[in-house]
C-alpha cells in the first residue's frame, strides 16, 4: 500500500492543458499513447484528402468550362430573378462526409440567414444533397423539406448523378417563382465561397427579355435545353463543391496533426517531469531511511 | 477661325460616326467564342473558329459567326469544327444542348463528346449487333425505348468512323 502511495506524486500541470489535480506516470503514458494514435489516423486522413483533392482539381478544371458554357445562355439572354416573390426552391450541395472544417456548417449558416430573414408569408422549399447539411438544416426547417439525397459524397460526383438530382428536381410539382441553386466554389486550397446560382423553370425562360431574338424554338427545345442545362449547372456546382471540402478537408486534418503534435509535445513534458520526480522521491526516501538507521 | 473649328469637328464626329458603323462588321467577321465541352473535357473555350457544323434534332447546321441566336438539342453524331487555319476537326457527341447567343457566342456542351480517333470501330459494331439484339428481345415499351436510343446511338457512332 505505502509503495503504491509512493508512485502517486502531484503533478504540476501547465496551465494550457485540461486541469488534472492528480496523474499518474501510468495515466500520462495512457493519454500520450491515444493522443498519437490520434495524430496518426489525421495524419493519414490528410494524405487521402491530399489524393482526393488532387484529383478533384484535376476534375474542376474541365467542369468550369462546361458550367460557364451553360450558365452562358441565361445571362445572354437577360433571365432575371424577381426575388420580391414568395416562393423560393433553394438546391443544397452539400455531402455526406464530415471532418473537413466549416465547409457544411458554412453553406447552411448561410442558408439559415437567408430564409430567417425573409418576410412573413413567404415560403421555401429546401432540396438537399448530402446528410451533413440536411442535419443542420433539419434542425430548423423540419417542414420546408421537399426532397433530400444522401449516399453522397463518397466518391466523386459524376454527370449521372447530377442527371438523378435534375429529373427529380424536375418531376417536384411545387410552383416556385425563383430558383437557386447553393455551393462552395473553389477559390484556393484555403479558400472557398458560398455561391448562388440561379436556375429557371421552362415558364420562365419562355418570357426571358431577349427569347424573342432567338429563332426556331419550340416547346420540345425548351424543355429538352432547359432539362440539360439544369443537370449541367447541378453536375458544375458538385464539382465545385468536392473540390471545396477536398482541400477543406486537407488543411482541417493538418492542423489537427498539428495541434496533436503540440499536445505529444506537452504530454512528453509532463511525463518525464513526473518520472524525475519519482526517481527524486524514491532517492530522497531511501537516504533519509538509511541517515535514520 | 471658328467656322474652322466647327468644320473640324464636324468631320471628327462623322469619322467616329463611320468607325462606329465598320466596327461591328469587323468584329462580325472575326469573333466566334465557341466552346465544345462534356463533363470530362474541354475541346474548346470560347474560341475562335471559322465554322462548326453541329447535328441537331431538328437537322444538321453549320455555325458561321453572326449566326442568328438560337438553342437546339444535339442529336447523336459528328461535330465537325473549322478551325482559322483551315485545318477541320472531328468529334463524336451523344447528346446536350447548343445555344448560339446574340454576342456570336456559341456554346456547344455534350454528355459525351470525343474525337474520332479515340473510337473504336470493333466495339462499335458489337454494339450495334448487341442493340439490334435487344431491340428485338425488348418486351415493355420502356425497354424497347432504351434499345431504339441505343441502336440510334451506334448506329451514328459506326458512321462517323466509317465516313472518317
Amino acid at each position: 500500500m505505502e509503495a503504491l502511495l509512493a508512485r502517486t506524486v502531484p503533478v504540476l500541470t501547465p496551465q494550457w492543458t485540461q486541469v488534472r489535480s492528480m496523474a499518474t506516470l501510468k495515466d500520462i503514458r495512457v493519454r500520450l499513447k491515444s493522443v498519437t494514435n490520434i495524430q496518426k489516423i489525421t495524419k493519414s486522413m490528410k494524405m487521402v484528402s491530399a489524393a482526393k483533392y488532387a484529383k478533384a482539381e484535376r476534375e474542376l478544371r474541365p467542369a468550369r468550362p462546361f458550367g460557364s458554357g451553360a450558365k452562358a445562355f441565361f445571362e445572354k439572354a437577360e433571365l432575371n430573378q424577381d426575388k420580391s416573390q414568395p416562393n423560393q426552391l433553394i438546391i443544397v450541395l452539400s455531402s455526406d462526409r464530415g471532418l473537413c472544417g466549416g465547409i457544411h456548417s458554412g453553406l447552411s449558416r448561410e442558408l439559415r440567414n437567408l430564409v430567417n430573414a425573409k418576410p412573413a408569408g413567404t415560403d421555401t422549399k429546401f432540396v438537399v444533397l448530402g446528410d451533413k447539411a440536411r442535419g443542420i438544416l433539419q434542425r430548423t426547417f423540419k417542414d420546408k423539406f421537399l426532397l433530400s439525397f444522401n449516399d453522397y459524397g463518397r466518391k466523386p460526383p459524376t454527370f449521372a448523378d447530377a442527371a438523378l438530382v435534375a429529373n427529380a428536381v424536375l418531376d417536384q410539382d411545387y410552383k416556385f417563382d425563383y430558383a437557386s441553386l447553393y455551393f462552395n466554389t473553389f477559390r484556393s486550397v484555403v479558400s472557398y465561397r458560398v455561391t448562388e446560382q440561379p436556375i429557371f423553370s421552362r415558364d420562365q425562360i419562355a418570357a426571358a427579355g431577349k427569347i424573342n431574338l432567338y429563332d426556331s424554338i419550340d416547346e420540345e427545345v425548351l424543355r429538352s435545353f432547359n432539362e440539360y442545362a439544369l443537370a449541367s449547372l447541378i453536375y458544375y456546382g458538385m464539382k465545385e463543391g468536392a473540390c471545396s471540402e477536398q482541400s477543406s478537408r486537407m488543411t482541417a486534418m493538418e492542423a489537427a496533426s498539428k495541434n496533436a503534435g503540440e499536445m505529444i509535445g506537452r504530454l512528453t513534458l509532463t511525463f518525464n517531469r513526473t518520472r524525475q520526480a519519482v526517481i527524486t522521491k524514491e532517492l530522497i526516501e531511501i537516504i533519509s531511511g538509511a541517515a535514520a538507521i | 477661325m471658328a467656322g474652322l473649328m466647327r468644320s473640324g469637328m464636324r468631320v471628327s464626329a462623322l469619322a467616329r460616326q463611320c468607325s462606329r458603323i465598320l466596327i461591328p462588321q469587323q468584329r462580325g467577321y472575326a469573333d466566334m467564342a465557341f466552346t465544345l465541352a462534356s463533363p470530362t473535357d474541354v475541346y474548346y473555350a470560347s474560341a475562335n473558329v471559322k465554322q462548326v457544323d453541329v447535328p441537331s434534332f431538328s437537322g444538321s447546321f453549320g455555325i458561321l459567326p453572326n449566326h442568328v441566336p438560337s438553342l437546339a438539342v444535339l442529336k447523336p453524331g459528328v461535330v465537325t469544327v473549322f478551325e482559322q487555319d483551315g485545318s477541320n476537326k472531328k468529334f463524336f457527341v451523344s447528346s446536350g444542348s447548343i445555344s448560339i447567343n446574340d454576342d456570336s457566342s456559341v456554346q456547344v456542351l455534350a454528355e459525351e463528346a470525343h474525337p474520332l480517333d479515340r473510337l473504336d470501330a470493333q466495339a462499335i459494331r458489337e454494339g450495334v449487333t448487341k442493340a439490334q439484339h435487344d431491340l428485338s428481345a425488348a418486351s415493355s415499351d420502356r425497354a424497347k425505348a432504351e434499345a431504339q436510343i441505343a441502336l440510334e446511338c451506334y448506329e451514328a457512332l459506326q458512321k462517323a468512323v466509317e465516313g472518317h
